[in-house]
């Protein structure tokens, strides 16, 4: 497992022989087709997409000692419904794909660091066998996937004592390294992974005294709801937050309020819990650090890229996909997305389907119309598609802002609508989806806007 | 038991759309189901408030490898939800010799249920 692919041998640049040369002209240079950045369940797919495209060179860049990214951790079951059709834990869904890019003999380096992507598509990274090296490609996946907020960004009141932690963290500790990280819970935020880490903890003789939720909904499936809470009385109380914790060397107690409708915390609300953790499920950031250092656009609503239908960002031949671009609740559509931007990838640097690097094809280009995200809608993802260039059918993906009960979910182009479905519940927590067919866009003339918005009726 | 129409209404769990399903008893029997958007919500709702049952996954100790501590294993099929908590209890001295690989038997017919409990990583 923890084997380095070596077809690649470094081109040595032995520009070397000026006096005083720095050590970056002695950088060791690769060329691969496609350099993919991160060995997740979103590089892997893209991976695998790239090289059944008939792409001869895919290399996959990967910080952590093995392939699966943060499904390793996530031993729960519920992955894979959608493209299995059957209920699979994180590490045997990982496992499926891991097996899909051995079998195709795709290039992979662990333990390996990117350090920076240039806009030219140069991909500089480090590990300890090669030291800095770079490799220049035809075109970049980025699929570095999310990170969890932390503490630092909520302003909690109190002390900083040990035992605050954020859930991914707690799940690590647990699942990977068999460490119970505390025996009297209370959790903040009801995202996924603190539904899914009050089970755990539960399950591991811990007890977990209440999830409080923020926002008047919960951030994580019903399902997890269901299964992890309600299956064990553990309640989840919405419109609440932390105001204090407790706790000179180890947290002692926290403090829990409810909030009014502007999230302000009522005074003569609180209740204080004692026990000796925190764990903190208050969403996900995508990890876009070498995206900007590219030059990529980033969407201040997904924090993640702004692209077009084909995943490309707004530098050319730098595609994004997965939990980099926006925040899933399903590794499937991750995949389902990454395949798309691996083969797009592929379309990109064999310089077929008049996708050749050009402005005319970057997102917001002329050929482009906008995708705009309006009356519930926070965003889109894409942003930008070619109705000369677009597939036969384009998924888009949304979130909505609030919770909303039998609306429509209606695609306009232009003025015209196109699609008019209705739905019977929405929430911020499950990330919805609507198709727009290549026919629709027809009749669209430059300039025209796509509109994906709820309607009342 | 009472001949009275009792309704439950659930949230079902076997996809994410997580649909609001509203099971009606007749006389302790499953009269009607109705909110289901599959076939499956109507197989688990009926399920659900007859005889619930879960998967249960978690991790034991792995001897002999170099790279892991632990590895995650779950119940090859559903188990009684009522029998949850003693699977897990019933794994508390199990541990496994490397190398495992997924599928493997940890713990055969945990706690009676007629399942076993399997690997799900390779270590």
């Amino acid at each position: 497992m923890t084997s380095m692919a070596t077809g690649a041998h470094a081109g040595a640049t032995a520009g070397a022989g000026e006096k005083g040369g720095t050590a970056a002209a002695a950088v060791p240079e690769l060329e691969r087709d496609i350099v993919i950045v991160g060995g997740g369940s979103a590089g892997l797919a893209a991976a695998i997409a790239a090289h059944d495209a008939g792409v001869a060179s895919v290399l996959v860049l990967e910080r952590e000692p093995q392939l699966g990214g943060i499904l390793n951790q996530c031993i729960h079951n519920g992955f894979g419904l959608h493209t299995f059709k059957e209920e699979l834990t994180g590490p045997e869904y990982a496992a499926r794909y891991v097996a899909k890019a051995r079998e195709r003999n795709i290039e992979h380096m662990l333990r390996t660091t990117v350090l920076d992507v240039s806009p030219g598509r140069v991909v500089t990274a480090v590990n300890a066998e090669r030291g800095i090296f770079r490799v220049r490609a035809g075109a970049v996946v980025l699929a570095m996937g999310c990170r969890e907020r932390p503490r630092g960004a909520l302003n909690i009141c109190g002390t900083r004592p040990a035992g605050v932690y954020t859930a991914g963290t707690a799940q690590r500790l647990v699942n990977i390294d068999g460490l119970l990280p505390g025996r009297e819970v209370v959790i903040l935020g009801s995202g996924d992974i603190g539904l899914i880490m009050a089970r755990r903890l539960t399950l591991e003789g811990a007890h977990v005294a209440c999830v409080a939720e923020l926002m008047p909904y919960s951030g994580g499936l019903k399902r997890n709801i269901v299964q992890c809470l309600d299956d064990f009385g553990i309640p989840l109380k919405l419109s609440h937050t932390v105001v204090n914790v407790e706790g000179e060397r180890r947290v002692e107690a926290v403090t829990i309020a409810r909030v009014d409708d502007h999230l302000r915390p009522i005074p003569g609300t609180e209740v204080r819990y004692p026990c000796d953790t925190l764990l903190l499920s208050v969403g996900l950031l995508p990890e876009n650090e070498l995206s900007r250092q590219a030059g990529v656009r980033i969407n201040p609503v997904t924090r993640g890229a702004f692209v077009n239908d084909q995943l490309m960002t707004s530098v050319p031949g730098v595609f994004a996909c997965g939990n980099v671009l926006h925040v899933h609740d399903l590794v499937d559509y991750v995949s389902e997305e990454s395949a798309h931007a691996g083969a797009c990838a592929a379309r990109y640097m064999q310089g077929a389907a008049g996708l050749a690097a050009g402005e005319k094809d970057l997102p917001g280009a002329a050929t482009e119309l906008a995708i705009e995200a309006t009356g519930g809608v926070r965003y889109t993802v894409p942003s930008f598609v070619s109705p000369g260039r677009m597939d036969d059918s384009l998924r888009l993906r949304f979130r909505v802002g609030a919770v909303y009960q039998n609306r429509y979910v209606s695609v306009y182009v232009g003025d015209r609508r196109v699609t008019h479905r209705r739905k019977p519940v929405m929430a911020p927590g499950e990330m919805q989806e609507v198709t727009l067919r290549r026919a629709d866009l027809a009749d669209a003339r430059p300039g025209d806007v796509v509109r994906v918005l709820l309607e009342d009726e | 038991m009472s001949q009275e129409e009792k309704s439950v209404t659930l949230t079902c769990i076997r996809c994410p759309k997580g649909c609001q399903v509203t099971v009606t008893l007749a006389g302790g029997e499953v009269a009607a189901v109705t909110g289901n958007g599959c076939p499956r919500g109507d197989a688990y709702a009926r399920k659900e408030v007859t005889d619930p049952t879960r998967v249960v996954t978690t991790v034991v100790p792995v001897r002999g490898s170099d790279v892991a501590r632990m590895v995650s294993v779950k119940t090859a099929g559903d188990v009684p939800k009522a029998k949850v908590l003693d699977v897990v209890r019933a794994l508390s001295d199990v541990s496994m010799a490397a190398p495992v690989h997924i599928g493997d038997v940890v713990l055969a017919d945990v706690c009676g249920t007629g399942v076993d409990v399997i690997a799900t990583k390779d270590v």
